[in-house]
């Protein structure tokens, strides 16, 4: 993978401003970070820090007002949105805070969803999906709703869906803002066993110191700006 | 390959009602289209096939119907007497002289309508074989007999065998039905041609019908005969002088039967619009989710749109299933070309089916691409914001 300077994630001095009603909310300023592959890195700061706003740039679900965002070898600018959609599809596993599940699909199906935007066959997709739900220890909750499921459940099925595609970079935002204490240990623990035996780079925004000891490193977003 | 199938329909059994009543509506104006095909099929339908191909029809030139044609004694032999027109058994032409007037009779409900009285010789059986007697028996040449058409018996006051109906001032004995296959002499009654003639005051018959030893002699005989300068024909082929009849009144009846469609289409696209708006707005944070997962926009587009002919098609569904029990009923209207009420059946076939399903296929499409493309522009963030 072409990665910039060997950095799998690579910002450069990343500013990011949103208008309301013609008055300008800097979000971002400045920011200049750069990520190793196979990093678990935790961003935290208060809400309204800009810590998901820096995710979303990461991911490719949002754009900078100015500065340039390098992920998995590419200028995520230079994309046209077609080709920042695939890739999405290709390089990231997405894990929110309220899950986003399909509510109207089982969880096999859920899972199954970024393989579609694959050339997998039938076979190896199904495959892949039980692989995913065995990992995160749901193989038998497979046909069940999201609705017939519990949030630490449903936040396991979310994880499923994230890495189903093998992809480069996971990013959760919130993993376990909507869920009690022993819930949240064992998403934390999975993330972590995901980072450590499958070699996946983790990038998580959290409020919980908790959960950002789980990770290797730790930054912290103040006004838009990373803290020393 | 694209957001899966089972997402879209899952969401329309998800919202059930909302579901159920759009199909309802959609179903209603596809019901509709259907029920103006049929309408104009039947009546098509009964004249095409009132015509056999093997049959050709002289009548008077310039005239579009039998009604408006003069045929006389002298032109009607040399029409019989042409050398390429077959034979019967009897060694006698194959042929049929007519006549043809138009008699008020009343209707079971008590309301008078014209009917066709055609005047017929033995021929008239032997040229038309889809024809028979399903009950009764022929009437007698020289006597006061007539028999009637299916649909004359079943919807008219009087039309039984052993009834008497009032022709020209005198009483007729019905003495037997006949059934023709669907076609329009199930509207008429027939009596003997010579007896007619004297009792309705016509000099003259309408058409002479005939049949050719070779059907590759048409333009010959028909080339020899309108140019004949003793009369005043022209030949045509059975089956297209009647099809030609139904020409203008099916499209009519289409053309009124469509205005109305579209205009109640229009009440369902509006339903098919509001309920895949409703659905694009309670689905905003699945539409940001599909999109961050690298779904593209035009799936999206696609998906949505996939969503709205689904439920288009259940309604489109639905109208085929209200539409076939009117398959076969039989109604009746009046032929702008003889002035007479010609009964038919509806025709529910399979290729108007599918034209209802491609209607309602079609208000789907209409209704969902507003509410589709909506969906596809969300703006990501915004989207996945969405509680």
């Amino acid at each position: 993978m072409g990665n910039e300077n060997g950095f799998l994630v690579a910002l450069r001095d990343v500013h990011k401003v949103y208008h309301r009603d013609r008055i300008e909310i800097p979000v971002l300023q400045g920011i200049n970070l750069e990520v190793r592959e196979g990093e678990f890195l935790a961003l935290m700061g208060p809400s309204g820090s800009g810590k998901s706003t820096l995710l979303n740039l990461i991911a490719g679900i949002d754009s900078p007002t100015k500065g340039e965002v390098h992920v998995a070898g590419e200028s995520l600018g230079t994309l046209r949105p077609k080709r920042l959609a695939a890739w999405r599809a290709r390089h990231i596993g997405f894990i929110f805070q309220l899950y986003n599940l399909i509510p109207v699909l089982t969880a096999y199906q859920n899972v199954e969803l970024p393989l579609l935007l694959t050339r997998l066959s039938g076979k190896e997709r199904k495959r892949r999906v039980h692989f995913a739900l065995e990992l995160v220890g749901l193989r038998v909750r497979a046909s069940h709703s999201p609705r017939a499921l519990s949030g630490g459940e449903e936040q396991r099925v979310a994880i499923a869906r994230a890495i189903v595609a093998d992809p480069t970079l996971l990013v959760a935002d919130e993993p376990t803002g909507d869920l009690d204490a022993k819930n949240a240990a064992e998403i934390l623990t999975l993330l972590q066993r995901l980072n450590a035996e499958l070699k996946k780079t983790v990038i998580m925004v959290t409020h919980d110191p908790h959960a950002a000891a789980r990770a290797h490193l730790t930054l912290h977003l103040d006004k838009g700006v990373l803290q020393p | 390959m694209g957001i899966p199938l089972a997402y879209n329909l899952r969401n329309l059994l998800v919202r059930k009602t909302s579901t159920a009543l759009t199909a309802l509506g959609i179903g209603l104006v596809s019901w509709v289209f259907i029920f103006t095909l049929a309408l104009a099929g039947g009546f098509e339908s009964a004249l095409r096939t009132t015509g056999s191909p093997e049959n050709l029809i002289a009548i008077r030139s310039g005239s579009t119907a039998e009604l408006t044609s003069i045929v006389t004694r002298d032109a009607a032999a040399i029409v019989e007497s042409q050398p390429e027109v077959a034979r019967a058994p009897d060694g006698r032409p194959l042929a049929t002289r007519e006549l043809v007037v138009l008699w008020n009779l009343e209707r079971k409900s008590g309301t008078p309508t014209n009917v066709v009285v055609r005047g017929v010789t033995a021929r008239s059986l032997s040229l038309r074989p889809k024809i028979r007697l399903i009950e009764g028996r022929l009437f007698e040449p020289g006597l006061e007999e007539v028999v009637v058409g299916r649909l004359v018996s079943q919807r008219f006051a009087h039309g039984s065998v052993g009834d008497r109906i009032k022709l020209a001032g005198r009483q007729w004995s019905i003495v037997g039905v006949f059934d023709s296959d669907g076609a329009s002499f199930d509207s008429e009654v027939w009596g003997d041609v010579e007896l007619f003639m004297p009792v309705f005051d016509r000099p003259v018959y309408q058409s002479v019908t005939f049949r050719l030893d070779d059907p590759s002699h048409l333009e010959a005989v028909r080339g020899r005969l309108e140019a004949d300068p003793r009369m005043s024909v022209q030949v045509k082929r059975e089956d297209e002088f009647y099809a030609a009849q139904s020409a203008t009144l099916a499209a009519l009846l289409r053309g009124l039967g469509l205005f109305v469609t579209l205009i109640m289409a229009l009440g369902a696209i509006s339903g098919a619009l509001n309920t895949m708006y409703a659905a694009v707005g309670s689905r905003t944070k699945e539409i940001g989710t599909l999109l961050a997962l690298g779904f593209s926009r035009g799936s999206v587009l696609f998906s949505f749109l996939v969503e709205s002919v689904l439920l288009a098609s259940f309604g489109g569904l639905l109208g085929c299933v209200f539409a076939l029990p009117v398959n076969g009923i039989t109604t009746s209207t009046m032929n702008f070309a003889s002035f007479s009420e010609i009964a038919f059946r509806f025709q529910v076939t399979p290729p108007v089916l599918l034209a209802g399903m491609l209607f309602a296929a079609i208000m789907g499409l209409v209704g969902g691409f507003f509410p589709a493309r909506n969906a596809a522009r969300r703006v990501l963030i915004e989207a996945l914001r969405e509680a």
